[in-house]
């Protein structure tokens, strides 16, 4: 058995940075756990730019961004095994990983950080009918093959849903000579970023039709077509709008899902909308001394705002090691009209700083306004020209106003229209 | 070079006989005219061993059901198949159907059918406590169980190939001559020279069947479409759960699988002679499935689906398996018709068929090398710690993992393409390691699998496919 004060469970832009984070304030023995041959995650295959402006207020591409990260780690004592894959985490935070060299590694943490990331989820859970062509799967997977492997996955393109991997995809594949027929939504919205469907659709005229689905595939060997159909407003297709379109690939960018496997085996309380954990506002879980962060806690949008949060759980699992467990005292948040979820779930009220909270909302509003209530009070509003369920947002809870908060306090964000 | 035996058609019973064949000092040969095993039928069903009360007494439906099931256990042992005896339970949702039920007891007592019992509403709630609230008794059968068929037929193949069975691929049978007492069968590979020929085809039994004049059967191509839920749902029930058939249909079965999904269907639906490799879903039928699972378990739900699935069924019209040399050529011996309950009576049918030809061939002598037990094969998400460490010391391929939600190693996925009629594309390596059945459904590790394949075959990435033909994965290499 092997002892380390903090375990990292995912080199990916969340490990590191939570890794990074907890050296800096002192702990000592720290290792990353990281399943890839390399550190930096899904950004390696994502060789676009668009990386960093919050964070670095620099444009950078995937791997540029990772390489900041690595770069800093290689400058530590951190230890870091690749290739190595976590296979169970048990309840006295003992983990148990593989890997070719070591065989297997047992290792007693005194805290854990998960930082596992995401799947995209595949073409099974979409109850798509017609046959098993090859030529079907996911955006991600498209990516890699395009970028890492350099070869192309398809010649003629249908993308199904429009989360951002895949409106990038629609534009790398153009870029490299592949013609994509049509992106298709089955929500009335898109659930990518505004500037990706600007820059990645638009900038190529690449048409985007919401409120539309794939309902069959066919061929028998390679993917010869696939039938389109608008959908109703209780997304059921409409027999009439059926439509064929001839296409050797469809790329599949319907959703993503946290990795919580080892999570759930430790028995954490899993949040039903984020499919990640619950979590307080250093991103601990309900399991002491572990802690979530990154796309393993709820999908980001940017990884500006991953490698943030990674920092908090950096800093609450040091502050965990070093100095034990801290009062708390907590107070649940509560997703009001419009809002889909909030991390973290709950709000340790003893908490001296500000306590920032992100949320996502479940439709389209405009001109609508953010809205934070303690207690029933308005503490804090905004007005928005738009607001998306792509796009993350965010309010503070200042810690003044924290300060005054009791355990029967109450913490509600909701939208105003 | 004239073989004794070629056995057309490596589904399950084509494996098994070819296995049956291996223990006797014969030149045999198994064709088969997909890219890998388990192509047809065999690869797309309930994967149920059923215990043997469905057919009508007298039938050779019920005869080979009954004997197959008490075999499997066995058969899956020497050849380290998991096999499960999970027992299966007909279940009545009415006052009518428990008359069915009491029929389909009666049934299974006349056809020898052992461990059998009449269950009462609260038995049966304490046996399942997830089943609909209308179920208020069920038949249940102790010796009915689960099996993976692929793997089953897999391993028979591999046995079969070890003790000196010749298996080839994408040899498809494209007619026969018969003269001098040796059919020439020709294929896809050329032409092959044989005494006698097993006809184990499946969905076209009958097409090979017509190929030395024997037109006494038609299969009908019957498609059933499924769905596998996740694992996370994989204990909902732990017995096979049948429905009485009703006049909308046979009723929807909700099983475990032995890999601990969970599994509900089939259709039924004939389709035309043209479509008898259209292995398609389709909307209705995915629909159909999802409403009558729910009559047994009200919380089964498709938000938990991995993925669904259609396979044809090789419905012969005669509604019987049709078994022993044919009456237009007596060297030519049928293993046709085959429906369920095939599967639960491959063991018994291939021992049969294997009799049937040694019989005609008169004085065969036994292969004194004969090894029926395939034990060599390494499970990374079954083994011990111990048994994980040692095996990565033996080969470090065995501690990286390539399949995260089934935890599939590289060594593995080499051993599954190097081994005796091995993996040569993805669909392969998925169906010899679960790499790529889980979840993800290979969103990870699907190039990675890639990539081992083209190294260990010597290929490029490029020439790898998902199941062989034209299933190309990637195209040119980018600019």
């Amino acid at each position: 058995m092997l002892n380390y004060d903090l375990v990292v469970v995912g080199g990916g832009p969340a490990g590191m940075a939570a890794a990074l984070k907890a050296k800096e304030c002192g702990v000592h023995d720290v290792i990353i756990l990281e399943r890839a041959e390399t550190l930096g995650g899904i950004l390696e295959q994502c060789i676009h730019s668009g990386f960093g402006l919050t964070y670095f207020k620099e444009e950078l591409s995937g791997p540029e961004y990772a390489a900041k990260f690595i770069d800093l780690i290689e400058k530590t004592d951190i230890v870091v095994k690749t290739d190595t894959m976590v296979l169970n985490i048990d309840e006295n935070n003992v983990v148990t990983a593989v890997n070719k060299k070591d065989g297997l590694l047992k290792i007693q943490a005194k805290a854990i950080v998960l930082a596992m990331g995401c799947r995209e989820r595949p073409r099974g859970a979409l109850e798509i009918a017609g046959t098993r062509a090859s030529g079907i799967m996911t955006a991600g997977t498209a990516q890699k093959y395009v970028n890492l492997d350099g070869y192309m996955p398809g010649k003629k393109v249908v993308i199904l849903g429009s989360g951002d991997i895949g409106l990038i995809m629609a534009r790398r594949m153009t870029l490299e000579g592949a013609e994509v027929k049509v992106v298709c939504e089955l929500m009335p919205y898109s659930g990518g970023l505004t500037r990706n469907i600007v820059q990645c659709l638009n900038d190529y005229n690449i048409p985007l039709r919401l409120s539309t689905t794939v309902v069959a595939t066919h061929g028998t060997d390679r993917l010869e077509g696939v039938t389109i159909a608008q959908v109703d407003e209780h997304l059921q297709p409409i027999e009439s709008t059926k439509e064929y379109i001839e296409c050797d690939t469809l790329m599949l960018s319907v959703g993503l899902i946290p990795e919580n496997e080892l999570t759930k085996n430790v028995g954490i309380g899993i949040d039903r909308v984020t499919n990640g954990a619950v979590v307080d506002e250093m991103r601990q879980t309900d399991h002491k001394g572990v802690f979530a962060c990154g796309n393993v806690l709820h999908v980001h949008d940017l990884v500006d705002f991953v490698t943030m949060e990674a920092q908090l759980a950096g800093e609450g699992a040091a502050d965990y090691i070093l100095h034990g467990e801290r009062e708390t005292v907590y107070v649940p948040t509560t997703t009001g009209n419009g809002v889909r979820y909030i991390v973290p779930q709950r709000v340790n009220i003893k908490n001296p700083n500000d306590v920032k909270l992100y949320f996502r909302v479940g439709r389209i509003f405009k001109n609508a306004k953010v809205v934070l209530e303690i207690d029933g009070n308005v503490i804090y509003s905004r007005k928005k020209i738009k607001l998306a369920p792509g796009e993350m947002e965010d309010v503070v809870i200042p810690a003044d106003v924290l300060k005054g908060m009791t355990a029967e306090s109450t913490i509600v964000v909701r939208v105003e229209e | 070079m004239c073989y004794d035996v070629a056995i057309i058609g490596a589904g399950v019973i084509g494996a098994l006989t070819a296995r049956e064949l291996s223990r006797f000092a014969l030149h045999t040969v198994l064709l088969e005219a997909a890219g890998d095993v388990a192509m047809g039928a065999t690869k797309a069903n309930s994967a149920i061993v059923h215990a043997g009360f469905d057919a009508l007494p007298g039938t050779l439906k019920a005869k080979f059901n009954v004997k197959g099931a008490e075999m499997m256990p066995h058969v899956c042992e020497e050849l380290s198949v998991p096999y499960k005896n999970n027992g299966s339970l007909v279940g009545a949702f009415s006052e009518e159907e428990k008359a069915h039920v009491q029929k389909l007891y009666e049934r299974g007592l006349a056809n020898g059918v052992p461990r059998m019992e009449i269950l009462d509403e609260s038995a049966l709630k304490a046996l399942e406590p997830n089943l609909a609230p209308e179920a208020c008794g069920a038949l249940l059968a102790a010796s009915a169980g689960i099996v993976c068929p692929y793997e089953l037929t897999i391993a028979a193949t591999e046995n079969a190939v070890t003790n000196g069975v010749e298996f080839k691929r994408n040899c498809k049978v494209e007619g026969i001559d018969f003269a001098d007492g040796v059919f020439t069968l020709h294929t896809t590979l050329g032409d092959i020279q044989t005494k006698y020929v097993i006809n184990c085809a499946g969905v076209h039994s009958d097409e090979v069947s017509h190929m030395v004049g024997d037109d006494s059967f038609h299969i009908i191509p019957r498609r059933g479409e499924y769905f596998i839920l996740d694992k996370a749902v994989g204990n909902m029930v732990s017995h096979t759960i049948f429905q009485c058939p009703t006049a909308m249909g046979k009723g929807i079965l909700v099983s475990p699988t032995v890999d601990g999904n969970l599994l509900i269907g089939p259709t039924a639906e004939d389709v035309d002679d043209s479509k008898r490799d259209d292995t398609e879903t389709t909307p209705a039928g995915l629909q159909l499935v999802k409403r009558f699972a729910c009559k047994s378990c009200p919380a089964v739900s498709t938000r938990n689906a991995i993925t669904s699935f259609s396979g044809m069924r090789a419905h012969p019209d005669v509604d019987d398996f049709i078994l022993g040399p044919s009456k237009a050529n007596a060297q030519f011996i049928q293993g046709a018709g085959i429906e369920s309950p095939g599967l639960s009576s491959a063991p018994a049918i291939a021992v049969y068929l294997a009799n049937v030809l040694v019989e005609a061939i008169g004085d065969v002598c036994k292969n004194e090398s004969f090894n029926g037990e395939r034990k060599d094969v390494f499970r990374f998400r079954h083994a011990t710690d111990e048994e994980r460490q040692a095996a990565i010391a033996r080969n470090p391929a065995y501690g990286r993992i390539i399949c995260r939600c089934e935890t599939v190693t590289e060594g593995e996925i080499i051993d599954a393409i190097r081994a005796p009629a091995g993996a040569r594309d993805v669909d392969g390596v998925k169906r010899r390691t679960r790499a790529g059945m889980g979840r993800c459904q290979g969103g990870f590790c699907g190039s990675k699998v890639v990539e081992i394949l083209a190294r260990e075959l010597g290929l490029e990435l490029n020439d790898i496919t998902k199941f062989g033909r034209d299933s190309k994965i990637l195209f040119d290499k980018t600019k």
